[in-house]
């Protein structure tokens, strides 16, 4: 009984500590929206355990090219992809030995039945190395983000624009190439309507390519920095709340919905490379 | 009505438009569950096919939520 009261004691006097701290800190402090737009946004130097490393800044013409967290993440996946996908895939025999290509080879296997052959048949093995680039990219870049001082590439805006700027390229080359300059227009409107309703529809299905593949853009970066806000919000709540006893449902959150993210992180980049697939095949089977 | 201000306005549209972006969501994903599970009842071979598209279309529209979610916390944090 007597332990019971001088625990309770101790755990008012350790809260009540803790409101008059923030009542007393609560001017000079940096808020927690800068501390998440920190954690989450573009940053020109990489910090590890508190040591900051200078990135290099250049401008090239008054375009902004300097060395950012994201470019160096990006460019780390792109190493990785390369490494795992050159030094995992050589073999001479007709059954893959070793464990690289036997953990990837099951994935390779499923983007190439249910992705691509699923939206253009067998004769989609041309655009096979496309789609695999896309998708090994993206879930590398997604994974990389969940390590601890690494960062998400595709939780930058610019760099999901530029994936969703290389399919909307793709979706109107591959038509253009199959059918035909005109032709590839011409498939957008279907057969048998008058002309004039069919003038009208063409710039409608122009603009619903661009608004299919900037909703392609959109989703990959707001799912990506949702979850993480999310992790930082959890886990800034013990700060800003200036009481440690939050931390016993915090923490349990955040790591559910660390648990998540790499869920997540999968199904973003198959959801990205799925419907990449299905736009080009559309106009590359010719919709109507 | 002096209390009200412009910014006490933007907070509050941002708190309230979370909010109602995650009501919609929260509907929206609910009835995709539902049809998946009432389609696997009657006929579970199709177990597999109803799943992917499942969780193909309920990542779509969770998109939709958390497009609405992530405006929501960009003007709350630049209020």
């Amino acid at each position: 009984m007597n332990i019971l009261n001088s625990l309770s004691n101790n755990l008012l006097y350790l809260t009540y500590q803790g409101h008059e701290v923030a009542q007393h800190a609560a001017e000079n402090e940096e808020k927690l929206g800068d501390v998440v737009l920190h954690h989450i946004g573009d940053t020109h130097e990489f910090e590890i355990f508190s040591l900051k490393l200078p990135l290099p800044e250049f401008e090239f013409f008054g375009i902004d090219l300097s060395i950012t967290k994201h470019v160096v993440m990006l460019w780390l996946a792109a190493v990785l992809v390369f490494l795992v996908f050159n030094y995992g895939f050589r073999w001479n025999r007709m059954v893959p030995k070793g464990k690289l290509t036997g953990f990837f080879e099951p994935i390779v296997v499923f983007v190439r039945d249910e992705i691509v052959y699923m939206n253009f048949g067998k004769e989609g093995k041309n655009f096979l190395p496309f789609f695999l680039t896309v998708f090994f990219f993206i879930l590398f870049m997604n994974l990389l983000g969940l390590i601890p001082f690494m960062a998400t590439a595709t939780s930058n805006v610019s760099v999901t624009g530029a994936l969703a700027a290389v399919s909307f390229i793709l979706i109107h080359f591959s038509g253009i190439m199959r059918h035909g300059f005109f032709k590839h227009w011409r498939n957008f409107i279907p057969p048998g309507i008058p002309w004039w309703i069919g003038l009208i529809m063409l710039p409608l299905e122009i603009i619903g390519t661009t608004g299919r593949s900037f909703a392609l853009c959109i989703r990959l970066f707001a799912s990506m920095t949702a979850g993480h806000m999310v992790i930082l919000a959890f886990l800034g709540l013990i700060i800003v709340l200036h009481n440690i006893f939050v931390g016993l449902f915090s923490v349990p959150a955040a790591l559910i919905v660390f648990i998540l993210e790499i869920f997540f992180a999968f199904l973003q980049a198959y959801i990205f490379t799925f419907l990449s697939a299905l736009f080009i095949s559309m106009t590359y089977h010719g919709a109507h | 009505m002096e209390g009200i201000t412009n910014i006490g306005l933007g907070y509050l549209s941002a708190a309230l438009g979370a909010g109602m972006v995650a009501w919609g969501a929260g509907l929206g994903i609910s009835r995709i569950a539902a049809a998946a599970c009432e389609g696997i009842a009657r006929q579970p071979e199709a177990a597999g096919d109803i799943r992917i598209s499942m969780l193909i279309t309920a990542a779509m529209i969770e998109v939709i939520g958390l497009i609405g979610a992530v405006s929501c916390i960009m003007m709350a944090l630049r209020t």
